[in-house]
C-alpha cells in the first residue's frame, strides 16, 4: 500500500517532560508528571498505566494540548518545547486519535477527512485518500453523518482522518477503551494492519494489558506521574519488578513463527527463541509469525519431565529470580527458557517443597497459550 | 383606516435601528460572548453580571445614565466632542448607542451558551488537524454555533423594535429622526388617537409573534442548517 505516510526511519523522540499543575481531587491537590525518556519510536510504543497515572496528560503534552512547565521535548531532533518556546498544536506534525471519535458532528464523513486532507503539509492525491478509506473500510460511509455511524465506525473514520493529516507520529488516547467487546474485536484487526502496513511510529495510551501485550512493540510503565519501567515489550514484562504491578494478568509476550502442522490432532507448532509450543491450531499459516502470551499463572514447575502429565508443552529451565507477588501467599519465579524469558506464579508453599533456589534447572509445564494475532 | 406617512416613517425608523443595532451587536457580542464562554478569569462573575443588568434595570435608569454619560459635559460626551463627532442625545445614533446597551443580554446570552455547548473536544481536535484558531473560529465554532447566532440575531432584532424607555429618555421625539414606533404609539395615545394606537400596536403584536415564531419553529432547522455548512 503506498499511502504509507513514508517515514522509514525510527522517530528519535526526546522527552523531558516536566508538567505540574492543581488538580481537581483532594487526595492529590497536585499532580505532577515527570518523564524522562527517550524513545526510538518504530511501531508501537505503548503507555500503560492505571488512570491518573498521567498518561494521557502525557500524550496531551505531545501534541501540544496541555502545558509543559519546565521541560524539553525534542522529535526527530527538532525542539517541539524548550525554555525559548513551544510549538502550538496546530503546528506539530502529530494525529491524535481520542478515546471518543470527536467527529465533527455538523460535517459529514467526507467532509470531516476533507478537514484533514485539505490541511496536510502536503497534498494528498485522490488515490491516496480512497487508499486510506479503502484500508479502513469506510468508504460506503463517506456521505454520512457521525450520528449515523456505529461507535466502531466512528472510530475508525477517526483513524483515517488522524492519518489524512499526514502525520510524523500517531497519538492514540486509549482508542479502545469507550467501545464494547464486539467493537473492541471489530477495531483491533485495523490496528494491526495499521502497525504493520503503515510505517508511522505510534504512541498507544493505554489501561489494558491485553492491548498491550497484542499490540505494543514497545512498552512504557506509568505510575504516579512517574515512568517505571520502560523497554521492547517482552523485556518489560518479565523485568523483577514490572509483573508484580500487573497482579493476575502478570505474563510473557514471546515472537514466533509457526512451522508445523499437526492435522491429526488439530495442532500447530511454533517456534521461538526459547524452544518449540504445540496449541490449537487456530487457522495460522506455515511461516505465519505468530505473538504469543503465556501467563504466569498458567505455568507450573516440576523437577523432572512429566512424561505423565496431560500438560502438552513441557520446556527445560533455570530458575533466574524470584519475586513476591501481590498475593501474599504467591511467588513470582523468572525462568529463563532457552533465550526467553518466562514468568510463573506459584503458591510459597510449593516453591518450598520443591526447595526452587537461583540457577536451579528445572521443567515448566504451560497450561495455556493465548495466541494474540 | 390606513397608516399615515409619519406612522411609516416610525415603522422604518424602528426597522433601521432595530437592524444596525443587531449588526454592531453581533460584531461585539461574538468575541465577549466568546470569551465569557472559556475563560476562567475571576472577572467572568462581574462581567457576566454587567451584561445581564438591561435584563432587570427599568430602562428610564439605563436612559437617564446614558443621557448623563453622553451629554456634552459627560464622559462619553467629552469625547465625542473631543473627536469632533455629533453629541449623541437625541440623534440616531444616540439611539444606536443606547439599543445597544439595552439589547446587549439578548444577543451575549444565547451566543455564549452556544460557544459553551461545543465545549473544548472539537477544539483540540481541531488544532491537532493543523487548524489555527481563526480557522478552528470559522470553520468549527461558527458552524457548529450557528443556531446560536440565529437566535441571538432575532432576540436582539425583536427586543430592539420593542424599545421605548431608553429611546425616550436619550431620543426625545424628533420625527424622523427618533422617532420610532414604539413612541409613535405613544404619542397616539397621549393624543386620544385609540384608532391609529391600534393599528400601529396590534401590527407590532403580529409583527414581533411572527419573527418569534419563525425562530422556534426554524431552530430545529437551524440545527440543521448550519449541519449543511462545509468547512
Amino acid at each position: 500500500m503506498n499511502t504509507a505516510p513514508g517515514h522509514n526511519q525510527p522517530i528519535e523522540a526526546n522527552f523531558s517532560v516536566k508538567l505540574s499543575f492543581p488538580r481537581r481531587s483532594a487526595e492529590a491537590p497536585r499532580f505532577e508528571l515527570v518523564v524522562d525518556e527517550q524513545l526510538a519510536a518504530h511501531g508501537i510504543t505503548a503507555v500503560f498505566g492505571p488512570s491518573g497515572c498521567g498518561k494521557t496528560t502525557l500524550l496531551r503534552a505531545l501534541a501540544g494540548l496541555q502545558p509543559i512547565h519546565n521541560g524539553v521535548l525534542r522529535v526527530n531532533g527538532i525542539a517541539w518545547h524548550d525554555q525559548r518556546g513551544s510549538l502550538q498544536a496546530h503546528q506539530r506534525p502529530v494525529g491524535f486519535v481520542f478515546q471518543e471519535a470527536s467527529l465533527f458532528e455538523h460535517l459529514s464523513v467526507a467532509g470531516n477527512l476533507e478537514f484533514a486532507s485539505k490541511r496536510a503539509p502536503e497534498r494528498l492525491g485522490s488515490e491516496q485518500f480512497q487508499g486510506i478509506t479503502e484500508f479502513l473500510e469506510i468508504d460506503q460511509l463517506l456521505p454520512q453523518k457521525p450520528a449515523q455511524l456505529s461507535g466502531g465506525e466512528r472510530q475508525r473514520v477517526a483513524i483515517a482522518r488522524a492519518l489524512l493529516i499526514r502525520p510524523e507520529l500517531l497519538l492514540m488516547d486509549e482508542p479502545l477503551a469507550a467501545l464494547d467487546q464486539t467493537r473492541k474485536r471489530e477495531i483491533l484487526p485495523f490496528l494491526d494492519r495499521l502497525k504493520s502496513e503503515l510505517d508511522l511510529p505510534i504512541i498507544y495510551v493505554t489501561h489494558a494489558l491485553d492491548e498491550v501485550t497484542r499490540l505494543a512493540d514497545d512498552l512504557l510503565i506509568m505510575e504516579k506521574g512517574r515512568v517505571k519501567a520502560s523497554g521492547p515489550v517482552d523485556e518489560v514484562l518479565t523485568r523483577p519488578d514490572v509483573p508484580r504491578m500487573l497482579g493476575e494478568e502478570a505474563g510473557a509476550v514471546v515472537e514466533g513463527i509457526v512451522t508445523e502442522r499437526d492435522s491429526q490432532w488439530q495442532l500447530l507448532r511454533v517456534d521461538f527463541i526459547g524452544g518449540h509450543l504445540w496449541l490449537r491450531d487456530s487457522g495460522e499459516s506455515i511461516g505465519q509469525c505468530a505473538r504469543i502470551r503465556i501467563l504466569a499463572r498458567d505455568v507450573s514447575l516440576s523437577l523432572a519431565d512429566e512424561q505423565a502429565s496431560s500438560i502438552l508443552n513441557r520446556l527445560p529451565a533455570t530458575v533466574i529470580g524470584m519475586a513476591d507477588d501481590t498475593d501474599r501467599a504467591m511467588l513470582l519465579v523468572r525462568l529463563a527458557v532457552g533465550e526467553a524469558v518466562l514468568l510463573a506464579r506459584i503458591s510459597k508453599k510449593s516453591a518450598s517443597q520443591l526447595r526452587l533456589y537461583q540457577n536451579q534447572r528445572l521443567w515448566v509445564q504451560i497450561k495455556s497459550v493465548a495466541v494474540l494475532h | 383606516m390606513p397608516l399615515s406617512t409619519a406612522d411609516w416613517a416610525a415603522i422604518s425608523l424602528s426597522l433601521q435601528l432595530a437592524t444596525v443595532t443587531t449588526c454592531i451587536l453581533l460584531l461585539l457580542g461574538t468575541p465577549l460572548a466568546w470569551w465569557l464562554a472559556r475563560t476562567g478569569s475571576w472577572l467572568k462573575g462581574p462581567v457576566a453580571a454587567i451584561v445581564a443588568l438591561p435584563l432587570v434595570l427599568p430602562p428610564t435608569v439605563l436612559g437617564f445614565y446614558l443621557l448623563m454619560a453622553m451629554s456634552p459635559t459627560g464622559p462619553v460626551g467629552r469625547l465625542t466632542e473631543s473627536l469632533g463627532l455629533v453629541t449623541l442625545p437625541f440623534t440616531f445614533s444616540g439611539l444606536v448607542v443606547g439599543s445597544v446597551c439595552y439589547s446587549l443580554p439578548f444577543v451575549v446570552q444565547p451566543l455564549q451558551n452556544a460557544f459553551a455547548a461545543i465545549g473544548q473536544r472539537p477544539l483540540e481536535m481541531a488544532a491537532t488537524l493543523r487548524a489555527d484558531a481563526w480557522d478552528r473560529f470559522f470553520h468549527i465554532v461558527l458552524p457548529m454555533a450557528f443556531p446560536g447566532f440565529i437566535s441571538a440575531s432575532v432576540l436582539g432584532f425583536a427586543h430592539t423594535l420593542g424599545e421605548f424607555g431608553v429611546v425616550l429618555m436619550i431620543g426625545g421625539n424628533i420625527p424622523g429622526e427618533t422617532r420610532v414606533a414604539s413612541v409613535q404609539i405613544y404619542d397616539h395615545v397621549e393624543a386620544l388617537d385609540y384608532a391609529q394606537a391600534h393599528l400601529l400596536a396590534g401590527g407590532m403584536i403580529v409583527f414581533s409573534f411572527l419573527i418569534l415564531l419563525l425562530l422556534y419553529l426554524t431552530s430545529d432547522k437551524a440545527a440543521v442548517g448550519s449541519l449543511q455548512l462545509r468547512s
